[in-house]
């Protein structure tokens, strides 16, 4: 059974989705019911994060093993990763909107850091279509690749937490953070976040096997 | 006498007004207990049944072509 991963994202967000609108949520001001959000827009991100990992991995396979497919997988990964950062970025300023007052604010690191890890991962795609010869051009983004995740961490993970950001379990040690989550919300945030990456996951899949029907058909 | 009276007073309209500004923050109660939720998760529950049925379509015509190719 090779496709479990898809039928379970499937179970694990349709549950989310039930179960996320009406389970009992901690009664806060400001964030009222949109603390809901946090099995939506949250796991989103999470995906994101898994598919650009999978992109490094991919990438770094593309230089020990100066192989083509992976090149392709790596690329694919990015393309899901950006495609999931999107959806992030809007939801988040939805709720920002509601919740903090504004659309965007530039008081808050992690909204520039997300915004600058996609011009850096939209040079990544604009890098691939620059370089004609493959092989180069596998060697050369793969490199890049790396930097650019790199650089996302720094910024969206690191940046952050050493400052003071409107997100909560940012600005100091979030694993010492109170969170607002209590128990009924993790019932339904972690499935979230785990329906979601192997959603991600099957995309990346689909992607793949046109990929390489499209390979089959250039040969 | 009147002094502590008057205390008093000052006292019970502290502790009562800020009892008013420390009522439960406002959720969608009446929304939920009127059911109509349920609408709104069956219309989320069938745009994502949409888009599992489209992957699904998808899916079959890829392992269609995976199989032209190979069986060339």
């Amino acid at each position: 059974m090779k496709n479990w991963y898809k039928i379970l994202s499937v179970i694990l967000i349709s549950y989310t989705l039930v179960w996320g609108l009406l389970n009992p949520v901690p009664r806060l001001d400001i964030l009222n019911e949109t603390i809901r959000n946090v099995y939506y827009h949250v796991p989103i991100w999470f995906a994101m994060l898994f598919m650009m990992t999978v992109s490094l991995i991919q990438s770094l396979l593309t230089l020990t093993k100066n192989n083509l497919t992976n090149d392709a997988k790596a690329y694919n990964a990015a393309i899901v990763g950006f495609f999931f950062s999107l959806p992030g970025l809007t939801t988040g300023s939805i709720w920002a909107k509601y919740t903090w007052g504004t659309w965007w604010t530039f008081q808050d690191p992690k909204l520039n850091g997300v915004a600058i890890s996609i011009l850096i991962y939209l040079a990544y795609f604009i890098l691939r279509f620059s370089v004609d010869d493959e092989m180069k051009r596998a060697r050369i983004s793969a490199v890049y690749n790396v930097f650019a995740f790199v650089m996302m961490n720094v910024f969206i993970m690191v940046l952050p937490r050493l400052t003071d950001s409107l997100h909560p379990g940012n600005g100091g040690n979030p694993a010492f953070a109170k969170y607002d989550m209590d128990s009924n919300m993790r019932m339904v945030f972690y499935p979230a976040v785990l329906g979601w990456i192997f959603f991600s996951y099957w995309l990346f899949d689909l992607k793949n096997r046109i990929s390489f029907i499209k390979n089959k058909l250039n040969d | 006498m009147i002094k502590r009276i008057l205390s008093l007073v000052f006292l019970l309209s502290v502790l009562f007004s800020s009892a008013q500004t420390t009522t439960a923050p406002e959720m969608a109660d009446t929304f939920r207990s009127d059911g109509k939720i349920y609408v709104v998760i069956s219309v989320i529950g069938m745009i994502f049944v949409a888009l599992v049925i489209f992957l699904i379509v998808l899916e079959r015509k890829v392992n269609k072509l995976e199989k032209q190719i190979n069986n060339k």
